[in-house]
């Protein structure tokens, strides 16, 4: 167990990861956010609540996912051995669904029947519609109407699996809409409805249970590391949007100082404010969706508009616990822009035969810029979060070809 | 439809605490034998100039007591209409600064108490003492702050009573009663008691148990307890003011501003002073 100064000792009893965190919500929410904290402590303490999980895990979304060389990555970088782990390979095709699954028991125990969530790639919503699938919950997503258009395969998944997709048509027409949507949905829904938020964001004890759901990539990597390898990996990589795979993949990893973790934000199109959606690397402490955090936003507090060629990233905000790990230097966090990411992921389509996800591509191409410049003697693992299925579509087009892939 | 200003006993002025005001606004209303009547009017939509004029109408048509809501990007607990409100006041440009220059213009031409409806993400960002401050020098009441529930208050709270600035607090249909209790305890002004468990916006029915609410509520509390969400005809205000102590009338209230702004300004200020007046007519017990 870690002693009470590590890093993982967080959050406290009110939520909070160092000065951040916290729980900034309407008091409609008040009892909801208490009944969850409730019931996600019993279920922890709960042998059944883990079977149950476990066994879905396993055998529904296909875990353990595997921990793989990317040899022809790793020859072109031309230094440190890069590793993937294969969330992409999870059922759903991301991360996602280990939290969703798990979000869903509790739904359950709290005898909720109605789910909503939202989603800003997608995955998140399918994931979310998945679980709702398998354990016959209703369900309703909330997603920005520039996301329906701009991720549509999973649009059409989400309601093949009988969920409702609610478009959000204000503001910036994203992911941070979107979350908006929802929690109005749950201000008038909140005695028989569950809010299944899909990152490491929002009120407490939202951070705190969704990385204890993701958290299964870092136990996981921690273990394939010491069995395939021998030894931990030197460095770990992940992209960071609202930072849900990040913190998943980092919580394991965080008391043992000496391996470096970097999570890649979404640099966009330029650092310029609203180029981008970088909020460590760019933003200031604020308070956003119920929680103290770093926050792209102006003089006043009013939140800003934000760009990614990822709809994943594409948030002002970030978890709280990033910013504690930010403040606390225990995790750097850096960007790349949207070309850089694009040309990430024809290098590991190309190199790797793995088409993986706009979000991820960010971490893959600062993973392949710094593996250069490291002796072949370190390791460095990134968590390949998702496949890019659902942008293919988008890719052409940003490319001008035809929806075959060809020139037109 | 304009009748007698109803206020009756003069409220004083410029006391030493700010929140004086407010108690005197409710005492004013009482010895007129009268519940508080409180509209919720968007600063800066669909501009500063008009939002005094509102204010200034609002007040002459018998309002004891204002909300000047503070434009915020991400209003989580807002419905459609005051939403469509922030959106318009920050695309035309309004700031804290431009709130703030409202109140000040406006305190200076009214009887009633101005209170701010802001988030806490502007609070913060100004920073609790300076918000505090400068809120004062604007002449405002006290705050109601939708998003910062007992859990996150202290810091913000104690700068407020040494600044002698109400935070009203809210309770709605989800607070346990133990809570509810405790709420009541901390909040200064009055009790904000929100009606329904959703976003704000007009609706046609009182939500059954409410009238309850407000009278448990009541045995709980010395602090006027005043009602809001959802409430816009006189026949609710009626219902609602026969048990509590006063009405807050929202997006309907920002409804009508948005649908005359494009008129004369004459035209606009008597559009609101008759929804106010019959409103407000409404409150005076049966």
């Amino acid at each position: 167990m870690p002693a009470a100064t590590a890093v993982s000792s967080v959050p406290d009893a009110l939520g909070r990861f160092g000065r951040f965190g916290g729980r900034y919500v309407p008091e409609t929410l008040s009892a909801a956010l208490d009944q969850l904290e409730r019931e996600y402590a019993q279920a922890q303490a709960d042998p059944a609540f883990h079977a149950e999980l476990d066994g879905l895990l396993s055998a529904f979304v296909g875990r353990p996912t595997p921990l793989l060389f990317a040899k022809r990555l790793t020859e072109y970088a031309g230094g440190a051995q890069i590793y993937f782990k294969r969330e992409d390979l999870s059922h759903t095709g991301a991360h996602k669904i280990n939290n969703t699954l798990g979000q869903g028991l509790l739904a359950i125990r709290m005898g909720k029947r109605r789910i909503i969530a939202e989603t800003g790639a997608g995955q998140h919503g399918v994931a979310t519609a998945t679980a709702c699938a398998r354990f016959g919950l209703e369900c309703v997503v909330y997603m920005g109407a520039e996301d329906v258009r701009r991720q549509a395969p999973n649009v059409r998944n989400m309601r093949f699996m009988g969920a409702e997709v609610r478009p959000v048509e204000s503001g910036s027409r994203t992911l941070r809409d979107a979350i908006n949507e929802a929690m109005r949905d749950w201000m008038g829904s909140v005695e028989t409805t569950h809010y299944i938020i899909g990152s490491v964001v929002g009120p407490h004890p939202f951070p705190r249970i969704v990385r204890d759901f993701q958290s299964v990539i870092g136990r996981e990597t921690v273990e394939q590391c010491r069995r395939q390898l021998g030894r931990l990996p030197d460095m770990v990589v992940a992209c960071v949007g609202g930072g849900s795979n990040a913190a998943g993949m980092f919580y394991p990893f965080v008391d043992h100082s000496e391996v470096r973790l970097v999570g890649v934000e979404a640099g966009g199109r330029s650092g310029e404010p609203g180029d981008h959606a970088a909020s460590l690397s760019y933003g200031s402490p604020g308070i956003l969706h119920g929680s103290l955090s770093y926050v792209l936003q102006d003089h006043d507090g009013q939140t800003a508009d934000v760009h990614s060629v990822s709809a994943g990233l594409d948030y002002p905000g970030v978890g709280p616990e990033h910013a504690y790990w930010h403040d606390t230097g225990r995790v750097e966090y850096t960007s790349v822009t949207d070309g850089e990411a694009l040309d990430a992921f024809d290098l590991v389509a190309q190199r790797e035969g793995v088409l993986p996800a706009l979000e991820t591509s960010h971490a893959l191409a600062w993973a392949a810029n710094e593996a250069a410049k490291r002796p072949p003697s370190e390791i460095l693992v990134v968590c390949l979060s998702g496949r890019g299925d659902k942008d293919a579509a988008e890719i052409a087009r940003l490319r001008g070809l035809a929806a075959d892939g060809s020139e037109k | 439809m304009i009748t007698d200003n109803p206020k009756s006993a003069p409220v004083p002025s410029s006391p030493a605490k700010p929140i004086a005001k407010l108690e005197a606004a409710f005492a004013a209303a009482r010895a007129a034998g009268r519940k508080a009547l409180a509209p919720f009017v968007t600063a800066g939509d669909p501009d500063l100039a008009t939002t005094v004029a509102v204010l200034e109408a609002v007040d002459r048509a018998g309002a004891t007591l204002c909300e000047l809501g503070v434009p915020y990007s991400d209003p989580i607990a807002d419905g459609p209409v005051i939403q469509a409100s922030y959106t318009r006041a920050l695309g035309a440009g309004i700031t804290l600064d431009g709130v703030l220059s409202i109140a000040k213009q406006a305190s200076a031409k009214v009887t009633m108490p101005i209170l701010a409806m802001v988030s806490y993400s502007i609070i913060f960002r100004r920073g609790i003492d300076r918000f505090v401050t400068d809120a004062k020098a604007a002449g405002l009441a006290g705050f109601v702050v939708p998003d910062l529930p007992l859990e996150e208050s202290d810091e913000f709270d104690s700068a407020c009573r040494a600044a002698g600035l109400a935070l009203v607090r809210l309770v709605t249909p989800t607070t346990p009663p133990e809570r509810a209790e405790a709420i009541a305890r901390k909040s200064t002004g009055f009790l904000y008691c929100v009606s329904v468990a959703g976003v704000t916006g007009t609706r046609t029915e009182l939500p059954p148990g409410l009238l309850d609410r407000i009278a448990w509520l009541r045995t709980k509390t010395d602090v006027p307890i005043v009602v809001g969400f959802g409430i816009s005809s006189p026949e609710q205000v009626r219902a609602v003011a026969a048990v509590a102590d006063g009405v807050i009338v929202g997006s309907a209230l920002v409804r009508v501003v948005a649908e005359s702004a494009a008129d004369a300004t004459s035209e606009m200020r008597s559009q609101v002073e008759t929804f106010i007046a019959d409103l407000s007519a409404a409150t005076t017990a049966a």
